[in-house]
């Protein structure tokens, strides 16, 4: 077994393959008492069927939130202002809160960040799995049940004793596990992973990431992965969509982006990666420089950029596709 | 060679007791050296999975939990043996740095707390503007103006920037040692930067020490200058760091080393890494090389005792396996080590 995806295909043109997943404008605010802060801003996103998209940026940048607003579990004070989400069609935003429960978990399967930690300390792994089940399809004959358990944990590599085990038993990495396990329990056809391999030792990441390469390659679902390591993207993802402040300010298959990073944003990311290849002087930067609830007119990096014009102070760039499938909006090109 | 700044001789560190069955032992740390010069100063990693010992070890050095058995010595004398005045001494001198920058503030003080604290604690200032002067050097080291931060709450500062006031504060102390666990391992790459530059800076200007307490290779490989790599609290592999990451040697470096994913879309991992279970990884080997189980390379003697440090090359690079063991038929330590050099590429 592998992991190499050079099988897997690079290309997404929106002719080809279908969309799971259609994002659209969409808008989510943070009500605060000086004012609201803008954490998702007009984002636009696609994810084809079978691809996995990367999608990075700094704490604070807004990844997880969208990620919840896909699911429509941003709680207050964030709200969807406006903007869509379509899954196969259907419209997350318009949707009732009953229609919802049927797409979630079914349609869409959330690992939020830290799952391991949210398992129920007093019930066993197999009550777990079967609650998340049971929830979404009803009772099932135990037997059927107990079966389609040993299944999914053989799917994330997990052996059978783990069924009975309660989660102090667990490591880390196969706590993790368990809940890759119950993101598949309902075959969804995307699942959004957020860091699902932080706070995990080099190794036991690689087995995690391994396992959801995988799981991804023997159900064919889609899959976001949110995270800030690049290296660790640039092993899992077919597409990186690269987020600051709120704004996507980059999006290209993956191997385009470490090519040829086009976004001054991306160029520092991919600058500031760690390697133990080579030794190589830090690059030191600032983090997030402006007040969330009142973003520079133009644009949203200027007051980070090294190659800052006149022109990004007043005007906002758009996102454009400067190579084939490589979308950023920058004034540079 | 004058006196070292810090000399761990032999240290063992056991749990017992508490929630573990009674008789049970946890061995957390076993028979460790290491040895921080006291000029010039230099950033020691220490290196290893969760539960290989490093917590417990920078516990011990902060005399916050006591040895089980062998010595901790500061500047020649055992810390077990300190008197009040030294006891309070040592505690300026060795100071922390914490994974959580959340976690250490006291959400209802304006920061400035965290330096009254120190300040009223060992007596540094005998006025409020020596004392205001103090902390706006300290802040200025880590590139942070004290008017910009000191009046604020810390749920108004980021994640950054309350590390960064962390690193200050021991800073503010002059120390001559920094643990420092994990300290970047809740910001981000852009700002891990910014702290580690910090941390060369004051190593480099103040004279200050560093054990930098990590799982990430990577950023160790950056600044340290030394590294031990700790294996279910024993050494694995030590030595200089470029040395160590750049030609490991103990076949669990080795995968350590393989597995910190490649920052490269063109160059994926190309083999797969099982995990034993978790039981046959805890205490199954009571004697010999604890990474037994999970060793591509084990060998009946591995079983018998614990591998010691051999010495690899001319340098100061030691790696705890049989492979290197200069008595072994020459001819096979070749070929292993060259299998071993060919599965790292």
């Amino acid at each position: 077994m592998t992991v190499t995806l050079n099988g897997t295909k690079m290309d997404h043109g929106p002719a080809r393959t279908p969309k799971v997943l259609e994002v659209q404008g969409l808008r989510v605010h943070y009500a605060t008492p000086l004012g609201d802060v803008i954490a998702v801003n007009e984002v636009n996103l696609n994810v084809y069927e079978g691809e996995t998209l990367g999608l990075v940026g700094e704490s604070g940048c807004g990844k997880s939130t969208l990620a919840m607003s896909i699911l429509r579990l941003v709680q207050p004070p964030g709200r969807i202002v406006s903007g869509q989400v379509q899954i196969h069609g259907i419209d997350v935003i318009a949707l009732s809160e009953a229609e919802l429960r049927q797409v979630r978990w079914s349609q869409i399967a959330l690992i939020p960040q830290g799952a391991m930690n949210s398992l129920n300390p007093v019930m066993r792994v197999r009550d777990q799995i079967a609650e998340a089940i049971e929830t979404h399809q009803g009772r099932r004959p135990p037997q059927e049940l107990k079966e389609r358990i040993l299944r999914l944990l053989a799917m994330v590599g997990l052996p059978n004793r783990v069924y009975t085990m309660y989660p102090h038993e667990l490591s880390g990495g196969m706590k993790q596990r368990v809940c890759i396990a119950m993101a598949i329990a309902l075959t969804p056809s995307l699942i959004i992973a957020d860091e699902p391999t932080s706070a995990l030792d080099v190794v036991v990441q690689r087995v995690v990431a391994q396992t959801l390469l995988d799981v991804k390659r023997t159900l064919g679902v889609s899959m976001i992965l949110i995270g800030h390591d690049m290296g660790l993207m640039a092993q899992l993802v077919d597409r990186i969509a690269v987020m600051y402040a709120g704004n996507i300010v980059e999006v290209a298959p993956v191997k385009d982006i470490f090519a040829e990073p086009l976004h001054p944003y991306t160029q520092l990311l991919l600058a500031s990666i760690p390697s133990v290849k080579q030794r190589k002087p830090l690059v030191v930067t600032e983090g997030l420089t402006h007040d969330l609830r009142r973003p520079p007119p133009g644009c949203i990096f200027q007051l980070r950029c090294p190659f800052v014009m006149d022109k990004c102070r007043e005007v906002v760039p758009p996102l454009r596709e400067l190579r084939p499938n490589h979308y950023a909006a920058c004034h540079l090109y | 060679m004058s006196q070292p700044l810090l000399e761990i001789r032999d240290a063992t560190k056991i749990y017992r007791g508490g929630f573990l069955r009674p008789g049970q032992q946890l061995v957390a740390l076993q028979n460790f050296n290491l040895t921080i010069p006291e000029k010039p100063a230099t950033i020691t990693a220490i290196a290893g999975e969760s539960g290989s010992g490093k917590t417990t070890l920078a516990n011990l050095i902060l005399g916050s939990i006591s040895l089980t058995s062998g010595q901790i010595l500061y500047q020649g004398q055992d810390i077990a043996t300190l008197s009040r005045r030294q006891k309070l001494e040592y505690a300026r001198q060795v100071q922390a740095i914490f994974q959580d920058p959340y976690a250490v503030y006291n959400p209802f003080y304006r920061v400035k707390h965290i330096f009254d604290l120190v300040i009223n604690n060992f007596k540094l200032a005998p006025s409020k503007q020596a004392a205001r002067d103090l902390i706006e050097e300290a802040l200025k080291m880590v590139g942070m103006r004290g008017e910009e931060v000191l009046e604020k709450y810390p749920h108004q500062l980021s994640g950054g920037q309350r590390q960064r006031m962390m690193v200050a504060r021991a800073y503010l102390l002059k120390p001559r040692l920094i643990v420092a666990d994990e300290p970047v391992s809740m910001v981000d790459a852009s700002l891990r930067a910014m702290i580690l530059d910090i941390m060369l800076r004051l190593r480099d200007q103040q004279n200050i020490s560093f054990l930098y307490i990590t799982h990430d290779l990577s950023t160790a490989y950056q600044v340290c200058d030394d590294i031990y790599v700790l294996y279910q609290g024993s050494i694995a592999e030590k030595g200089d760091t470029v040395s160590v990451i750049e030609n490991p040697k103990h076949p669990y470096v080795q995968l350590l080393i393989e597995s910190v994913p490649v920052p490269d879309p063109n160059q994926k991992w190309n083999t797969d890494v099982t995990l034993p279970s978790e039981e046959e990884l805890r205490s199954q080997v009571d004697t010999g090389c604890r990474f037994y189980p999970r060793c591509p390379y084990h060998m009946d003697r591995c079983l018998v005792k614990q591998p010691p440090l051999y010495q690899i090359g001319s340098g100061d690079h030691q790696a705890a396996c049989y492979l290197y063991d200069p008595a072994m038929p020459s001819a096979q330590a070749g070929l292993v080590e060259n299998q071993a050099a060919t599965d790292t590429k």
